[in-house]
């Protein structure tokens, strides 16, 4: 306690600690200096009990906005936006960290991170504590790469391996061996590190693609054109644009023909190779352009098509926001996008610093990052398979995409979906949640005591203010139904783990 | 926020959900699922070990209100029910009904042409062989509960496996449209709290169901859709309807009100499937996806559970590029099978009058097969309706070999638009005008007897 001595009056000062909300969802434990006129009350030392905190506010003029960059105010719930579209959603306390940061150091600490990606924590098991086995065992494949979201410290590159496993869909379905899936996500890993054309070249020629679209049947012989026409449509140029004719495809499947793969009964595809025996040597007329081309030809062919640019920018910005970016933003990308040779990670950068992305409405997070964004507020690892006929329920089990167009980012919501996410806060609960009926939960807590707990064990969601206001009402009904002691523990236990459920399964938490 | 803007904005229109092909929903009982919380009993699994009681109530036409949600509760039971069952993939015309007398088969499928003799011939047109893993049609079709398109399309037809399949469900040939043409029929009769209304069978919602604004359920299975937490009453019944409350309040963005509507008919279908948790078929059904998924519906069906248009994906990939027969065969097989047992479920319940079964595909397959004993994309495929009340004579011919549209596909004769309009009329009683655009200039095919 300092005591000063003021010219005219006598002002003592205190300090306190006091409990002050930043208006993002957490109220923090700040000592605070309190000045005293003589003859004045001292203030009281204790803070009070931690009061809740003010819930989410919008914060930002919806409507588009011109390209550029965005200098609104950077806070707990922007980062949180950026940490879950560009990342699987913050573990307790890194949004307060990169806040500080501001928003373009942020977004590059994201995007450019130093060192090599370390997964931090335990390896990962299945319900029995034994280790994964992706290369082998059905679904190991969607855990394993669930675990490296959860406990990697470069979330960004696994992020965009996701889009891009969404992008150039491949199934196991199709596939003969996991390990080949996996091998692909390595390459579609690396892809934000180089241009899309290297990337269209790795992804053509990859194993698991031969198979999936056919390009190992392909040959001279007798063309197969599944892969030209999902490169086109999918891939580089989209469908119904203009961009190519039902003839283009014939041909560019005729010039992607050669590569081959042998059969093994137990390996399946094995020996995949480009065999110019296999390939057709004639002239093809792709996109009016004759000449004797090759799988390079048309993969260079179709990053080239002038209808390319505007392809790759709207379907990448849609990763990342949900309303189509205006005319003006759409040609600034493409100019990026051209400018820098197509290489990927500027035009993700440009986007993810873009006024739409932190002043637009919010967009529904895909199941797996639902998921991994659930065990990395809760600081769980992976310790169970159910994770997997969990994902596929909340419609997304990695490496079983439904189809090549990937995952339909616009439905991810409906009663059955909705239902399988209920069952993975559930499945996560198992851990942080509480006994209710075995006298262990001894808390007296208040309404709000109760709720502020509930908060904390996710590391402080901010929840807009009609949810909050309905768990402190659900948490003020229970007291009412105690009329025996008995069921004084079991019924407040019980109460934490509806609070707990509820924080998880509202929309707040469904939406980045 | 313009998404008209843009014409070419791709997600909205490249991307659409097709029912996961892997696993068979979420199993009833895993290890280490935790057991709700509680000494004794809850309500619900009261309920559930009560099942054949309940059901037997419901049979009865009694409805148990309190189990309810008021707006399933109070929806009229509809007389007329459609069931849309798509086959995945572009299945392939010329193998399920086989052109076996046409001259140019045997040139075009060197590989994959039925031997002769395989097959009962088609009644209608003795060219045609039903493909032998479909001769549970073949017997459907012989009892005048058949009627089949032979050829149904549309003009310029797109390869494009999503959109074509998107300009079926949507039941116009435009790319942008959101909503599926029996969710505009919802959206136009339906009500605002019966999300069973529209069904789609499946882990995702089936786009053609797709409604503007009406309530539609997409539910996997009908047994064991529970929501388990680690609560039990009185804390659970406070848990719900706080769950309930959060998807009624106000949504200030789309993806909210998504959330919100998602939540609202999660928890209806919460409160009337909990029910369902064991059900007994007359019949017997074959081991597939489809036959799980069709046996549920009948029970829900019979318990006068409020449907009105439901969705399905039958077993199987019918995008054959290679080794067509290894996986057509067997899909078919599962696929016409689990109708008939579906069929004879219905007649078993006394309910075929008020079922029609509509099957579709995106599109046909090239009649030349391709060098991997698969085929490519073609355009114009084959569908059929199902049903005693159909009409059981075919809408248009098939069109031959001789003559195929300049991709060398099959030619169309007749508009998949054209049978959605027949269907609206002629078993909904409903103008199709307002449901799907240039209605009047369709032909309007009797698809009823």
């Amino acid at each position: 306690m300092a005591v000063k001595a003021g010219r005219k009056k006598k002002q003592v000062t205190y300090r306190r600690k006091r409990w002050v909300d930043s208006g993002e969802g957490v109220v923090h434990l700040r000592t605070r200096v309190f000045r005293r006129r003589k003859g004045e009350k001292a203030p009281r030392k204790d803070p009070g009990p931690r009061p809740l905190p003010r819930p989410q506010k919008a914060r930002h003029p919806a409507g588009p906005q011109p390209f550029g960059t965005y200098h609104g105010p950077f806070g707990r719930l922007e980062a949180t936006r950026l940490l879950n579209r560009a990342g699987f959603g913050p573990a307790p306390g890194q949004a307060e960290k990169l806040a500080r940061m501001g928003m373009k150091k942020a977004v590059l600490s994201l995007t450019r991170p130093r060192g090599k990606a370390k997964l931090i924590g335990p390896d990962p098991v299945d319900e029995y504590g034994l280790p994964l086995a992706p290369f082998d065992s059905w679904g190991h494949d969607h855990l394993w790469w669930l675990d490296r979201m959860v406990r990697t410290n470069q979330p960004f590159k696994e992020r965009m391996a996701l889009i891009f496993h969404d992008w150039f869909a491949t199934s196991i379905a199709s596939v003969s061996q996991q390990r080949q899936m996996i091998d692909q996500y390595w390459k579609l890993r690396d892809g934000i590190k180089g241009t899309f054309d290297d990337l269209v070249l790795e992804v053509t020629k990859d194993p698991a693609m031969l198979q999936w679209l056919n390009g190992g049947d392909n040959n001279k012989w007798s063309p197969n054109e599944n892969y030209a026409r999902e490169l086109m449509e999918l891939f580089t140029l989209g469908a119904d644009r203009g961009a190519y004719t039902e003839d283009d495809i014939r041909e560019a499947a005729r010039a992607l023909t050669g590569w081959r793969y042998d059969w093994d009964d137990d390996l399946g595809a094995i020996n995949f190779r480009f065999d110019p025996e296999f390939h057709d040597e004639e002239q093809k007329k792709i996109f009016g352009r004759k000449g004797n081309w090759n799988w390079r030809d048309v993969c260079r062919l179709c990053v080239t098509h002038q209808l390319h640019a505007s392809f790759f920018v709207e379907k990448m910005w849609s990763y990342f926001v949900p309303a189509a970016p205006s005319k003006s933003t759409r040609q600034a990308l493409i100019r990026l996008y051209l400018k820098n040779n197509r290489r990927i990670l500027p035009v993700v950068e440009a986007i993810l610093q873009h006024p739409d992305f932190y002043r637009g409405p919010p967009m529904v997070k895909p199941p797996v990052v639902f998921n991994a964004s659930l065990l990395r507020a809760l600081k769980l690892p992976v310790e169970t398979s159910s994770w997997i006929w969990l994902g596929d329920g909340a419609g997304q089990q990695l490496f079983l995409p439904p189809n090549v167009a990937g995952w339909d980012d616009e439905r991810w919501l409906d009663t059955s979906t909705v239902r399988a996410r209920w069952l993975m806060v559930t499945y996560a609960l198992e851990k942080r949640g509480h006994e209710a009926w075995d006298d262990s939960y001894r808390e007296k807590e208040s309404t709000r005591e109760a709720v502020n707990r509930a908060l904390s064990t996710f590391g402080w969601p901010a929840l807009r203010a009609d949810h909050q206001n309905e768990l402190v009402s659900m948490s003020n009904r229970i007291p009412g139904f105690i009329t025996d002691e008995w069921q004084q523990r079991p019924y407040l236990a019980m109460r934490q783990n509806a609070l707990l459920q509820l924080i998880a399964s509202c929309p707040d938490f469904q939406l980045s | 926020m313009t998404d008209h803007c843009c014409n070419n904005y791709t997600r909205s229109r490249l991307l659409r959900s097709a029912a996961a092909q892997a696993g068979q929903g979420l199993p009833s009982i895993e290890p280490g699922m935790p057991v709700p919380a509680g000494t004794g009993l809850t309500r619900r699994g009261f309920i559930a070990g009560a099942a054949g009681l309940a059901l037997a109530v419901y049979a009865a036409g009694k409805t148990p209100l309190p189990l309810f949600e008021d707006g399933i509760a109070k929806a009229a039971q509809s007389d007329r029910v459609l069931v849309s069952i798509f086959l995945d993939g572009g299945a392939d015309a010329l193998s399920l009904l086989a052109p076996v007398g046409h001259s140019r088969y045997h040139e075009l499928r060197p590989v994959l042409a039925l031997n002769a003799g395989d097959g009962t011939p088609f009644s209608e047109d003795g060219s045609l062989h039903w493909h032998p893993s479909a001769s549970a049609l073949a017997q459907l079709h012989s009892e005048g509960k058949v009627t089949v398109f032979p050829a149904v399309g549309y003009d310029d037809a797109n390869q494009s496996h999503f959109t074509s399949r998107h300009f079926w469900e949507v039941g116009e040939l435009d790319t942008d449209t959101r909503t599926g043409w029996m969710g505009r029929y919802l959206d136009l009769v339906g009500s605002n709290d019966n999300p069973l209304q529209g069904l789609s069978l499946s882990n995702s919602l089936a786009p053609s169901l797709a409604t503007r604004e009406k309530p539609v359920a997409a539910v996997e299975g009908i047994t064991d859709y529970n929501l388990w937490s680690r609560t039990s009453e009185p804390v659970e019944d406070e848990m719900f309807k706080s769950f309930k409350r959060m998807g009624s309040m106000k949504s200030q963005s789309p993806a909210l009100d998504e959330s919100r509507r998602a939540i609202r008919s999660t928890n209806i279908i919460r409160e009337t499937l909990s029910s369902f948790d064991e059900f007994v078929s007359p019949v017997t059904y074959p081991e597939a996806r489809l036959a799980t998924q069709l046996s549920g519906l009948a029970a829900l069906l019979g318990a006068g559970m409020p449907l009105h248009c439901v969705s399905v994906t039958a077993d199987g990939a019918y995008d054959t590029h290679s080794a067509q027969v290894e996986e057509f065969d067997g899909a078919i097989k599962a696929t016409c099978d689990s109708i008939l047992a579906f069929q004879r479920d219905l007649e078993a319940r006394g309910l075929q009058d008020r079922v029609l079964i509509q099957v579709w595909s995106e599109f046909g397959r090239r009649p030349e097969e391709n060098g991997s004993a698969g085929t490519d994309h073609g355009a114009a495929g084959v569908a059929f309706l199902i049903g005693s009340r159909a009409k059981g004579q075919m809408v248009g011919e098939f069109p031959g070999l001789t003559s195929l549209d300049p991709d060398d596909n099959l030619r169309h004769t007749s508009d998949f638009r054209a049978m959605y309009c027949s269907l609206l009329e002629q078993w909904f009683g409903q103008e199709a005008a307002p449901i799907i655009p240039g209605a009047s200039k369709f032909a309007r095919p009797v698809l009823l007897k």
